[in-house]
């Protein structure tokens, strides 16, 4: 891939043929404010915020603009501070101020833009309207949809037609009343919507948010316990509790993604109903044993039936480590060939 | 799968899916599928006998029959061949067997199959010429090619057609089966089945018993042993008078409960080591809790052969333990004189330690160890530790040389629909459950999501019957009966009703028939005969 030169702010950059303006600057560390920019999805330019000044062309958004060998970009002047101060005022000026209660406080690029630019309360004052009070979607059990807290950027869109394919909502209205919809606007677990939640990790504000998850103290790489695709992912833990499930962006598997078992399927994991001591069956009923017991009872038992009135079935939901070792004990221990397990089913 | 999952969905000029509802059963495939499809129009041609999301992206949907694949996909090569559509270089080079195959399928026109498939044989041309111009073609399926009593020749079918086609060992193309369990494949590669040792040596093969032998001390017999369904018939009639059962839940999972009930009940002695008191554990002598993925370390092979490692991320509660100390405990208390052997042992520190004995025994995993293992994982074979791994098989040259088309015949279902069960059951999953529902019926958003188990049924058989959409109705086969509500949907085809078994109270395997592949030994899932009656 052809390698071009360019400088930004004065700085020296290299970038691959094909990036945009703001891809280079942000690979290079120099940092240029924008909402509707998301590194997985194709760039529409519509959050007008990403303006840069190009030596012979003026200002343009730069997540539109593809590098160009000799381009000199700057990031800041008199006039992309006023356009994108405008900008960013009317993107705040409606939105929900109540930062502290929202699940996306701290990690808010609106939060980091507004941060970026600066804003003047007194110039928000002259501008403001009454703000929305749209009804928030709680028909998913697994996320919340505030339309109040949204700023159209539609990564949410474009993550479920570009990514997904589901292509379950789109913009719906028309200026002041735009808004993220489902076909007829109807609650999303009524849409073709099918809660993997992929818009809920990209967005980049309040408008997506899971509803039970936390945020968790460490995170350990794992494998999806369900189908066969094998996801990568990270389990985010607490103490001895999994909160939270994220896709690992770099397994060659999933590339991040996640389905809604992925994603959302773990409660089963600290499940109250998890077996948590052996147990023997004594005149029918159940009764806890310890280890040694239950292990004594099996072993003295299964002496007794070695050979091919002994079968084993291993599974297809436990490790190869464990398979292995349940054949081993099958045929080496048992001495049959009887094991199988619900391939077939 | 033949090819790797990235190669395909970046690849593939085209998808051929047959028998894969893979957007809800493998999501994230169907997120791959649906990718390539929208943003690089890659072409999409589905069959199956009902209308999966996927087919709203299809150029055409192939709505055939339940149990006439094979007739399908003969008339498919006939008008392959007839139109001289396949690719001859491929065939010339890299194949034998040619001219039995013509031969074979030379009657499979569309128009002679049209009554066994239900399909206008406008159709079926359309779409061979479509597949022919997409290349490579990525050929995908799953359950529902083999859940029939003609599995095995079903899948014999879909790899003439991919070699017929030359999309083998290329990027984008490949027989892709798309395997359901998160390690199901890995049971498989470990040996969990009755004809097979680790890596598919064969338990009948004298070389591989030996080595077996001396790996662990012992002496082993030649001829398999029985599968589950045999399994279960053996308990039945006495012959199998112990079972020992781990994570796996037949009493929701195999076909014909009922009878599975009765083969269980039947042992002298169960046990059920799982981590909830699944509806097999309850018939258990003693149940041994274990652990669950997150909380383990250890190896699972995915549907694209890819090796993987998983972290424990919590601890198990309680006495809970890892299931492989379990089974060493076990092996120990049973062997109290320990064999002769290098492997003969049960002294194991980690699970990383059992990986090293797989790769000594296992010539595809030889050089598969955990710390190679990273982020990507290592796709199997991978013989030795300086090999990179195979994201695609067949490329350059098939394991016996030249690949041989075996022709096979349709032949219809075990059951067909009578007077007395005149509908045909196929049954599936839904996106938001899981197998035998024992992890995600315990995930309150995903119960919320869908409820409880439904019989799609279409509006054209729900008239007949006087069937209304939310109603309940009793679904019977020669088996049993359960009840569920009915969903009246174009999602089917009239005469074929459908079911998930994820919910044990309204369990489709209450209905299911255990006919068998003879080959395969897999069941009949996807066809048997069954009546639906609304429930006052």
């Amino acid at each position: 891939m052809k390698t071009l030169s360019l400088t930004i702010d004065g700085v020296a950059v290299t970038a691959r043929e094909g990036m945009s303006v703001l891809e280079c600057a942000l690979e290079a560390g120099i940092y240029i404010p924008h909402l509707c920019h998301h590194p997985d999805l194709k760039p529409v330019g519509v959050c007008r915020l990403c303006l840069v000044e190009i030596a012979g062309r003026g200002m343009t958004i730069s997540c539109k603009t593809p590098v160009e060998e000799g381009m000199v970009v700057r990031t800041e002047s008199p006039d992309i501070e006023l356009a994108r101060r405008v900008a960013v005022e009317l993107l705040i000026v409606n939105h929900h101020a109540d930062c502290l209660s929202c699940a996306k406080d701290g990690a808010c690029k609106l939060q980091e833009i507004a941060r970026h630019v600066g804003i003047e309360e007194e110039r928000l004052q002259r501008l403001r309207r009454t703000t929305s009070t749209l009804p928030v979607d709680s028909s998913n059990p697994f996320f919340l949809r505030d339309p109040n807290r949204c700023v159209l950027c539609g990564i949410c869109v474009r993550t479920c037609e570009e990514i997904v394919g589901a292509s379950a909502i789109d913009y719906a209205f028309r200026g002041y009343a735009t808004v993220i919809s489902t076909l007829g606007n109807r609650p999303i677990v009524q849409s073709r919507c099918e809660s993997c939640g992929e818009c809920v990790a990209r967005c980049p504000v309040g408008a997506l948010v899971p509803r039970q998850e936390r945020n968790p103290a460490r995170e350990v790489r794992s494998i999806c316990a369900y189908c066969g695709v094998g996801c990568g992912l990270y389990l985010g833990v607490r103490g001895n509790q999994v909160v939270r499930v994220r896709g690992a962006a770099e397994s060659p598997v999933n590339r991040g993604r996640l389905c809604v078992k992925g994603r959302y399927g773990h409660a089963y994991i600290g499940h109250p109903e998890r077996l948590t001591t052996p147990l023997i069956r004594r005149d029918g009923r159940f009764v806890e044993a310890t280890w040694e017991e239950a292990l004594d009872l099996v072993a003295t038992r299964l002496a007794g039936y070695r050979g091919d009135q002994f079968a084993a079935l291993t599974s297809a939901r436990c490790t190869n480590e464990e398979n292995y070792l349940l054949q081993k004990f099958t045929r080496a221990v048992m001495g049959t060939h009887n094991i199988d397990h619900c391939a077939r089913l | 799968m033949t090819n790797s999952i990235a190669d395909i969905v970046r690849d593939a000029r085209g998808f051929f899916v047959i028998g894969s509802n893979t957007t809800e059963q493998h999501p994230v495939i169907g997120m791959g599928i649906r990718e390539a499809v929208k943003q690089r129009g890659a072409g999409l041609i589905v069959a199956d006998p009902r209308r999966i999301p996927l087919t709203r992206l299809a150029a055409i949907h192939l709505q055939h029959r339940a149990g006439s694949d094979i007739a399908l996909l003969n008339a498919l090569m006939n008008v392959l061949i007839g139109e001289e559509l396949y690719d001859k270089a491929f065939v010339a080079e890299r194949t034998e067997g040619f001219a039995e195959l013509q031969a074979a399928v030379a009657r499979y026109t569309p128009e002679a199959t049209a009554d066994i498939t239900g399909v206008a044989p406008e159709l079926v041309r359309r779409a061979a010429r479509l597949m022919a111009g997409l290349r490579p073609l990525a050929l995908l399926y799953a359950m529902g090619i083999t859940q029939h009593t003609t599995g095995h020749q079903n899948v014999l079918a879909c790899a003439n057609l991919q070699m017929l086609l030359g999309n083998l060992g290329v990027p984008g193309g490949g027989v892709n089966p798309l395997r359901g369990q998160n390690n199901v494949q890995g049971a498989c590669d470990m040996g969990g089945l009755p004809n097979y040792y680790t890596g598919y040596q064969p338990v009948a093969s004298d070389e591989a018993r030996r080595k077996f032998e001396a790996a662990w001390g012992v002496t082993l017999g030649s001829a398999p042993g029985l599968t589950v369904v045999e399994m279960l018939n053996g308990a039945e009639e006495g012959r199998i008078r112990a079972m020992y059962i781990l994570g796996e839940n037949p009493m929701v999972s195999d076909p014909d409960v009922n009878h599975v009930r009765r083969s269980l009940e039947g042992l002298e002695f169960l046990v059920v080591q799982d981590v909830f008191l699944t509806e097999t554990a309850e018939l258990a002598d003693v149940v041994l809790p274990g652990a669950a993925l997150a909380e383990k370390s250890g190896t699972l092979t995915n549907t694209e052969r890819r090796v993987q490692l998983a972290s424990p991320a919590v601890s198990p509660p309680g006495q809970a333990r890892q299931d492989w100390e379990i089974i060493c405990d076990l092996a120990k208390r049973l062997q109290k004189e320990p064999p002769q052997g290098p492997f003969a042992g049960w002294d194991y520190r980690s699970p990383a330690q059992v990986m090293e004995e797989i790769a000594a025994l296992t010539p595809i995993y030889g050089g598969v160890r955990h710390e190679r293992l990273g982020g990507q994982g290592l796709q199997w074979p991978c013989p030795d530790l300086d090999h990179p791994g195979t994201p695609i098989l067949h490329v350059g040259r098939f394991p016996r040389g030249l690949g041989r088309f075996v022709p096979v015949d349709w032949l219809p279902p075990a059951e067909q629909p009578d007077e007395e069960y005149p509908l045909v059951l196929t049954t599936g999953r839904v996106l938001y459950h899981y197998h035998t529902g024992s992890l995600t019926r315990r995930v309150p958003g995903l119960m919320e999501l869908y409820p409880e188990g439904r019989v799609e049924i279409h509006p054209d058989d729900a008239l007949k019957l006087g069937i209304v959409d939310g109603g309940v109705v009793r679904v019977s086969s020669r088996r049993g009966s359960v009840t569920a509500r009915a969903e009246v949907t174009q999602r089917t085809q009239p005469g074929l009703v459908f079911m998930t078994f994820h919910f044990a109270e309204s369990a489709a395997n209450v209905l299911t028939i255990a006919a068998l592949d003879p080959v395969a030994k897999i069941p009949e899932y996807k066809a048997c005969a069954v009546r639906v009656e609304p429930v006052a």
